[in-house]
């Protein structure tokens, strides 16, 4: 004997793919199986308006969003192709009147459930009638570890402590805590003290994830990107809290990759393991898939099935395996291991999105974006952007503002 | 606080009495035609035989028990099948997906 465990497919970060286990065997998608896990973005309403969203600059209206039918028709069709897990996401899912109701569908058809969440609007009564409907995990993010830089981040006031409550909250229902925290230059000099945060509040995982630079962060890179000296100290403080807190958190770390040599593999390769779902119902590659305009993108309110969208649509096609490479990624040995980079980071760096990231050091315009970036890091210009529906809000001038 | 992780990180031994937390579930997989253990962030694929010993992971069942289960059925040596079964929940409870039956204090 000797049993195994083989990881079969983390789902965001991806340490050792071995996706081709489980799409080796007979699926409904023939030629790339039905992800795991799908991210399913309730809505893109959201109390907090971080300067980093991932959400897209032009944000789906709640008129837009699908209802609680639709949203459930969908959750019953995910199961039945296939999926496994569902991430409540949003703009914040909690926003839904009808959350519960929807992890109970979840649970129903059989859907393994995690909320990612901003915590701020959660009661404890809300949060146990969440873990009552089957919900498996939840997912907090937090801006720093104290509330002078995490509420400015936020733009949220009393958020951290709403934060913190909620956690606690989690933790006291059984349910398993992962931390979210996204890291940028105005708040690096916290990380130390988030770790030990997530430690504190009993966290299972820590997730420190750099900021990516497009849409909202794009527009804010000037106030967030890093600078490199915190980028060396970020990475010691990380590799040795992994060691040090192995067995107690799980750390995972996305790097920044403006800093990189080489670029991230992006959603583990386009329309290769992973999809989503957008308020309005649209299916994307990447969360960030909709700030490529000239994209058309098909919706769960067409005449199509899910399964037929993530085969045939010609934007899950377009960049799907290496065929569509141009050099230096065609004859790239690590085309099939990165299968270049991110698309959307591509179209808001180089205006074409079918381009080598320019993240990567072969990309012939990697040095002079490194070096703007770098440049950036460096001018002090700290006053975000705010992230709302109206296309954003300049943080009021300096001397208005605490937390700096 | 540090008594709830010394719960949750267990070291597994023969006396141990263990069980999925809820938030791991082993799942048969309809559509790949495989058992699957669903976690936060993680599907992991089991082969079969460690399916076979999740099966009896029931929280009463201790793991002395489970060997001696699979000892009767398989004929092999104990000694082997005690250490392959051992080093498979302790990979499982140091991700945090074994969790044991607590003991009755009152």
């Amino acid at each position: 004997m000797s049993p195994t465990l083989t990881d079969a497919s983390p789902v965001f970060t991806d340490p050792a793919d071995s996706l081709a286990i489980m799409e080796r065997t007979r699926s409904t998608a023939e030629t790339f199986g039905i992800p795991l896990a799908v991210l399913a973005e309730l809505t893109h309403r959201c109390p907090l308006q971080c300067p980093y969203c991932s959400n897209p600059v032009e944000l789906d209206r709640g008129s837009t969003e699908l209802t609680t039918d639709e949203w459930k028709k969908v959750l019953s069709e995910l199961a039945e192709i296939g999926v496994l897990q569902i991430h409540f996401s949003g703009g914040e899912p909690t926003a839904r009147k009808d959350i519960v109701e929807l992890v109970q569908h979840a649970t129903d058809v059989g859907l393994y459930s995690n909320l990612i969440t901003s915590a701020v609007l959660l009661t404890r009564d809300k949060l146990s009638a969440l873990a009552d409907a089957g919900l498996c995990h939840v997912q907090i993010s937090f801006q720093g570890n104290e509330p002078v830089v995490a509420d400015r981040v936020g733009g949220y006031r009393n958020g951290h402590a709403k934060k913190l409550e909620v956690a606690k909250w989690t933790r006291e229902l059984d349910l398993p805590l992962t931390v979210n925290a996204v890291m940028h230059r105005q708040n690096l000099h916290q990380l130390a003290d988030i770790i030990q945060m997530a430690v504190d509040l009993d966290a299972d995982r820590l997730e420190v994830a750099n900021v990516q630079y497009y849409g909202w962060a794009l527009k804010n890179r000037a106030a967030l990107m890093p600078t490199i000296d915190q980028i060396d100290e970020t990475s010691r403080i990380v590799e040795d809290a992994q060691l040090r807190l192995k067995g107690i958190l799980d750390i995972d770390y996305v790097v920044p990759d403006y800093y990189a040599l080489r670029p991230k593999k992006c959603m583990g390769g386009w329309g290769r393991q992973f999809f989503n779902i957008s308020p309005s119902g649209k299916i994307l590659p990447c969360h960030a898939a909709e700030t490529i305009t000239g994209m058309e993108f098909e919706s769960v309110r067409s005449n199509h099935s899910i399964a037929w969208i993530w085969q045939n649509s010609e934007a899950f096609n377009r960049y799907r395996g290496t065929g569509w490479m141009p050099e230096p990624c065609q004859s790239c040995a690590f085309k099939e291991v990165d299968f270049g980079g991110c698309r959307c980071q591509a179209f808001a760096l180089t205006g074409d999105a079918g381009n080598t990231d320019p993240a990567c050091t072969l990309s012939p315009v990697h040095a002079e974006i490194f070096k703007l970036a770098e440049t950036e890091s460096t001018e002090g210009r700290d006053r975000f952007i705010y992230r709302n529906f109206k296309g954003g809000t300049l943080e009021p001038d300096a001397d208005d503002v605490h937390g700096r | 606080m540090s008594e709830l992780r010394s719960n949750r990180r267990i070291s597994v031994s023969e006396d141990s009495k263990p069980v999925l937390p809820r938030h791991a579930r082993l799942k048969f997989d309809e559509t790949r035609q495989r058992w699957v253990i669903l976690a936060p962030e993680r599907v992991l694929a089991p082969d079969d035989i460690a399916v076979e010993i999740l099966q009896l992971c029931d929280g009463e069942r201790s793991v002395a028990d489970i060997i001696d289960l699979l000892v009767a059925k398989y004929a092999a040596p104990r000694d082997d099948i005690g250490t392959d079964v051992m080093a498979m929940l302790q990979d499982l409870a140091d991700k945090g997906f074994l969790t044991q039956a607590r003991e009755k204090t009152s």
